[in-house]
């Protein structure tokens, strides 16, 4: 009980820890004890703007899905470069793109929605009222319904997997 | 040894400048303010990450240190990169893009710029 208290977010307390010792780029006692000091002391006052904790199913899902995430944004990279470069402006076809989430928390809609954006050609613009919807811009495509249909499979069945 | 270093440091620096200057690019050619936003939000992301990659490889080879400071730069970038477009995105249809130019929402509310969100 007195430990819940003291560690309201334990992966928080731990991810601030990381962060400070990256921010000073040491790693020793003094800054363990700061930066301990920190990760404890930041979440108990920000407590109140976190009053559930997001749950992960499967952490090593998580890594697989990040370093997958980061593969397609050196590809992406690659693909809006390209038609930076060699498509006249004309000829580049945008549209906005409807996609319906399955998804229902709001950690994991965030982190799709992050997705979209940095990964092909995709920005995420908008949620509807409800949040069932995420609006989509897409830079360049013929074929609006298989964007879509990209980003439900690729990404958001494997973040139904990850965040319960 | 320093050569092949010194070369594969320089081979990131070159890749993350020709990345950046292609996202400038983008910001000229492109139309509309929807589209520029492609070019900061991605190309801008590779150009950040070689030039952080080659530092990382610089402290370590070079100097000899690990240093993970770059992997802080690259996770805020990542952060933060997605929410700044939001933003933007939203302001800009607010002002420029109607209810009517958008495709329908396939839920009970329309989009948030122009529907009440459900009590409760």
């Amino acid at each position: 009980m007195m430990l819940a208290r003291l560690f309201p977010h334990p992966m928080l307390s731990l991810t601030l820890l990381l962060i400070w010792f990256a921010l000073v780029n040491a790693v020793t006692v003094g800054h363990f004890l700061l930066g301990g000091f920190l990760g404890i002391v930041l979440p108990i006052i920000t407590a109140p703007y976190w009053p559930g904790r997001p749950k992960l199913r499967s952490p090593f899902k998580l890594a697989a899905y990040v370093l997958m995430v980061i593969w397609d944004i050196v590809l992406a990279n690659i693909d809006v470069a390209k038609i930076i470069l060699f498509k006249k402006p004309e000829d580049v076809h945008s549209h906005w793109i409807n996609v319906p989430l399955d998804l229902t928390s709001a950690e994991a809609i965030t982190v799709l929605a992050g997705t979209i954006t940095m990964t092909p050609g995709t920005i995420s613009a908008m949620l509807s009222a409800d949040a069932r919807s995420i609006l989509v811009h897409c830079l360049h495509t013929d074929d609006p319904d298989a964007v879509r249909d990209e980003i439900k499979s690729r990404y958001e069945s494997r973040l139904k997997e990850i965040f319960p | 040894m320093t050569l092949i270093t010194e070369f594969v440091i320089s081979l990131f620096l070159i890749i993350g400048g020709i990345f950046a200057l292609i996202g400038s690019l983008g910001m000229v050619r492109l139309r509309d303010t929807m589209q520029r936003m492609h070019a900061p939000t991605k190309a801008t992301t590779l150009g950040v990450g070689g030039v952080l990659i080659a530092s990382m490889l610089y402290f370590l080879l070079i100097e000899g240190v690990f240093s993970y400071r770059e992997i802080l730069i690259v996770l805020m970038l990542l952060v933060t990169a997605p929410i700044t477009a939001n933003f933007i995105a939203k302001v800009y249809i607010q002002g420029n893009v109607g209810n009517d130019d958008l495709p329908g929402t396939d839920a009970e509310r329309g989009w948030a710029v122009y529907d009440e969100p459900p009590m409760g």
